[in-house]
């Protein structure tokens, strides 16, 4: 039987080399979760066996049962009718089988309903359903809604609402965006408004609000009459059929099976959650992290299939009496594009493990804190958790969507004129990879979120230490290599820096983020080599390739391409 | 509440044949092909599931089979089977369906109390469909093949659909009975990820005394308790534990004989013009039925 989890070394390579051990002792109470429930792990090896047999079972649906339903799912697509929306027939049958299996509430606590896994296995099957169904990701990866009610919400509201998003019988959706209010989320205007006794209303309108018709809404509102920025801002839960009207769902490039709706919100009754003035700046913020790894893991999914189109594809493909596999100049572009998918793993996985840490550290010190305990050790741990994360997610979403775009553009490419018809899977896939670099936070705007950590080189102890570390073999070549990207970095850097203008280094910041990839991802596949000889081969390719990037984006800071920004206005207008 | 037993087979993957596993001799290299739960057994346990969901009661999975079936058990428990038994003995090995049906049906005996028992209408391997129904026969019990749907279970009387050829037929009969049904009567549910982690530690008789070996400090009949307490022993049942005719088990007890295995090659050749007129059309039909294809 076919398998979505087994049947992928490189994501198995990944999951023997997770390092999971502080997260799941801190998750599971230090193992005395298995006193109160029969599915609790009694020790960390008994845990990754739960998470592997667990993954196994998400291979099994993904490449059984999800898989073959996606195409007549983005046939059908989501419909709206009268104010109603339904699922396409495929993604009603996967939804009712995800929850079947249990699968809904992943990362909640085992006393809500949930699986308590951590984070990164959760991404691993997000990953593996993407492959599937990218437009089911829409709904399964929505996980983190449920999260951030328990994170933030009351005991109360995750008594309401956690254990019903277990079962599945919830499925939720963030409300953040406006018509006004897209990538400049302080400029939300939707109102929440207190009656006399002191109960939230919500008046307004969001808009492409993925899985808007969910019945549970996280709602980013105006608590604040009067204010203009970010710090006027709280987040609410609502429930749908309280008066939430879907005005429209968009009809859209991909993704056909996730419905993207039009809300309008005529003084709907909503709770708080958490603290006032704290919607954007703390939960939405939050809420974003695990948001744009879920997208990553959407577009890495993407990409691992249309990988598989085209190798199968360039295999089958007889022109000139062989297989276009065999062609130098196809199959070049095959490992291209199989060497940015393994690097993609390697930092998504890295990236998601530095998420997960972050949160249980949140979670350990909260719960030392209602012991009354000192965490005085914790919070230096944390904050270096925070930094981390603050800049592994963004570079993750940044090269993982702009990856899968150029992964299915290869697919597509390899295909022919046969990609681009309607009958091969391929040209879905491209569709669905292309907002990817889009939603969740721009391209544009990771590299704004990551920069600051770049110029800050909050990265430079690991660096050194890898500099110093000693590669054997043919490694050490390419540990030479890593050695040139890292002065190739400074270079510009200090080049930057020492500009002084801020609009230079708005445009410059796209080639430092991309250096900073370099570093990072190279080391990744350096040490991954070590262990792995085939991935001696990923590294090689990535290396290099990265050498000659890393030239030419050090020339571009300093070459003065970028001057003509200065006239922008007549060479656009003109 | 209806206590179900449901039939289950592990077969070898028959679907999924590659070059090497024929052998030249025609037959199938079993070794070569990995073990899978037979296809309309699933079903089976999803009806027999059904039924629990709706009316409540409990579910028994019994298998007759080698050691590794056990691997299968432990599925029907990740499924939702409230407890799952092996019949296993070497002196069982080279049964056919009448051995089979004998083994199974003094198992069933000796589990007892149950309303309906649950198969697959036939095993992806042998195709012959018998298992079932002389199960059913040595039982004295009603059967309702090729079952397509449950229509209604009203105290003691279950009303089913169940497919014949050219349509179908609704029967109504009084419990228990056997049932066996057919691959598209119902979709089997996916594991539960809950069940698969607390019961993936499941193990048969054969797999604790396996644990035990390479122990002294570890016994039997300890491990047997403390799996069993924790609702995670496979429970085995032998030809002893059955008190079963040796005679009428396994080689022995198989009238069946294999007379010789053929590998068939399907080859095209020869054609026929069809005139596109109704006389043409009507000895097309007339020839296909001949040859049994049609009617």
């Amino acid at each position: 039987m076919a398998n979505f989890f087994l049947d992928n070394p490189d994501v198995q390579f990944h999951f023997n080399a997770l390092h999971l051990r502080d997260i799941v002792a801190i998750a599971e109470d230090d193992y005395a979760q298995a006193k109160q429930y029969s599915d609790a792990p009694t020790n960390y090896d008994d845990a990754m066996e739960n998470f592997r047999k667990v993954l196994e079972v998400v291979g099994d649906l993904a490449a059984n049962r999800i898989g073959p339903r996606a195409a007549d799912v983005d046939l059908d697509g989501a419909e709206w009718h009268d104010g109603a929306v339904s699922y396409a027939p495929g993604t009603r049958k996967n939804l009712a089988e995800l929850s079947k299996a249990d699968l809904m509430g992943m990362i909640l606590p085992r006393k809500y309903g949930g699986l308590n896994f951590p984070f990164t296995v959760y991404m691993m099957a997000t990953e593996i359903v993407s492959r599937a169904d990218a437009s089911l990701m829409n709904i399964f990866g929505l996980q983190d809604i449920g999260d951030t009610i328990r994170k933030f919400g009351s005991e109360a509201q995750r008594e309401e609402f956690l254990p019903k998003f277990a079962t599945g019988e919830y499925t939720g959706a963030m409300a953040l965006t406006e018509p006004d209010a897209g990538s400049d989320l302080q400029a939300v205007k939707l109102q929440a408004y207190q009656n006399a006794e002191g109960k939230w209303f919500l008046r307004g309108v969001k808009r492409f609000i993925t899985n808007g018709n969910g019945h549970v809404l996280l709602v980013l509102a105006r608590s604040e009459a009067g204010t203009k920025d970010g710090r006027g801002l709280s987040m609410f839960a609502c429930y749908g059929s309280d008066g939430v009207v879907v005005r429209r769902i968009e009809n859209k490039l991909g993704i056909h099976g996730s419905p993207t709706c039009e809300l309008q919100f005529n003084d709907v009754p909503a709770q708080l959650v958490g603290n006032r003035k704290f919607g954007l700046i703390k939960y939405t913020i939050d809420l974003m992290y695990r948001a744009r790894m879920g997208v990553s893991a959407q577009a890495l999914g993407i990409s691992q299939a249309a990988y598989g189109e085209a190798l199968a594809y360039a295999k089958d493909r007889i022109q000139f009496n062989k297989p276009i596999y065999s062609f130098p100049a196809v199959s070049n572009i095959l490992i291209d594009m199989r060497v940015t998918l393994e690097m993609n793993r390697s930092l998504f996985y890295h990236a998601a493990q530095s998420v997960d840490r972050k949160e249980k550290l949140e979670e350990l010190i909260e719960q030392r804190r209602e012991e009354g305990q000192p965490v005085t050790d914790l919070t230096a741990e944390l904050r270096q958790a925070t930094t981390m994360a603050g800049l592994l997610t963004p570079l993750t979403k940044l090269i993982l969507t702009e990856s899968a775009n150029k992964i299915t553009y290869d697919a597509l490419q390899i295909h022919g004129g046969t990609g681009y018809m309607k009958e091969f899977r391929v040209e879905r896939l491209a569709r669905d990879a292309r907002i990817t670099n889009i939603y969740e936070g721009t391209s544009q705007l990771q590299v704004v979120a990551a920069i600051g950590s770049v110029i800050n080189d909050i990265l430079r102890p690991h660096f050194d230490t890898k500099e110093q570390k000693e590669y054997l073999g043919g490694l050490s070549q390419l540990a030479a290599c890593m050695k040139e990207i890292r002065q190739l970095f400074y270079d510009s850097l200090r080049y930057v820096v020492e500009r002084k203008d801020a609009s230079f280094q708005d445009v410059a910041a796209k080639d430092l983020v991309e250096l900073y990839g370099y570093l990072l991802i190279g080391y990744l596949l350096l040490d991954e080599a070590e262990v792995d000889s085939r991935k001696v081969f990923i590294a090689n390719r990535y290396i290099l390739g990265s050498l000659a990037q890393a030239k030419r984006n050090a020339e571009c800071i300093k070459n003065g391409v970028f001057a003509d920004l200065l006239h922008a206005d007549k060479i656009l207008n003109g | 509440m209806y206590h179900s037993i449901v039939l289950v087979k592990q077969v070898p993957d028959t679907a999924n044949i590659t070059g090497n596993v024929m052998q030249d001799d025609g037959t199938v290299n079993r070794a070569k092909l990995p073990a899978v739960f037979n296809p309309e057994d699933r079903v089976a346990l999803e009806m027999a599931l059904r039924v629990k969901d709706q009316f409540g009661g409990k579910i028994t999975a019994i298998t007759m089979g080698p050691p590794r079936a056990s691997d299968m058990l432990r599925e029907c428990l990740y499924m939702g089977a409230d407890q799952a038994i092996l019949v296993s003995d070497r002196k069982f090995a080279g049964a056919d369906t009448l051995a089979t049906s004998y083994v199974l049906s003094e198992a069933v005996k000796k589990i007892g109390g149950f309303d309906f028992i649950f198969g697959g209408r036939q095993a992806i391997d042998g195709d012959t469909a018998q298992v079932g129904p002389q199960t059913s026969e040595k039982l004295h019990l009603p059967q309702i093949t090729y079952l397509e749907e449950i229509l209604s279970i009203e105290g003691r009387t279950v009303t089913a659909r169940r497919k014949i050829e050219g349509g179908y037929e609704v029967v109504r009969c009084t419990l228990p009975v056997l049932v066996t049904v057919i691959k598209d009567a119902v979709e089997p549910r996916p594991f539960s990820a809950r069940r698969v982690m607390s019961h993936k530690g499941a193990k048969s008789l054969l797999e604790i005394e396996k644990m035990a070996e390479g122990n002294s400090l570890l016994y039997v009949d300890q491990l047997v308790h403390e799996f069993e307490s924790r609702g995670l022993f496979i429970k085995t049942l032998t030809m002893d534990d059955l008190k079963l005719d040796p005679e009428r088990c396994g080689v022995a007890g198989s009238p069946t004989k294999v007379f010789k295995v053929e590998s068939v090659v399907l080859s095209g050749g020869g054609r026929e013009m069809v005139e596109p007129t109704k006389t043409g059309l009507g000895k097309l039909i007339d020839k296909l039925m001949d040859d049994h294809i049609l009617g």
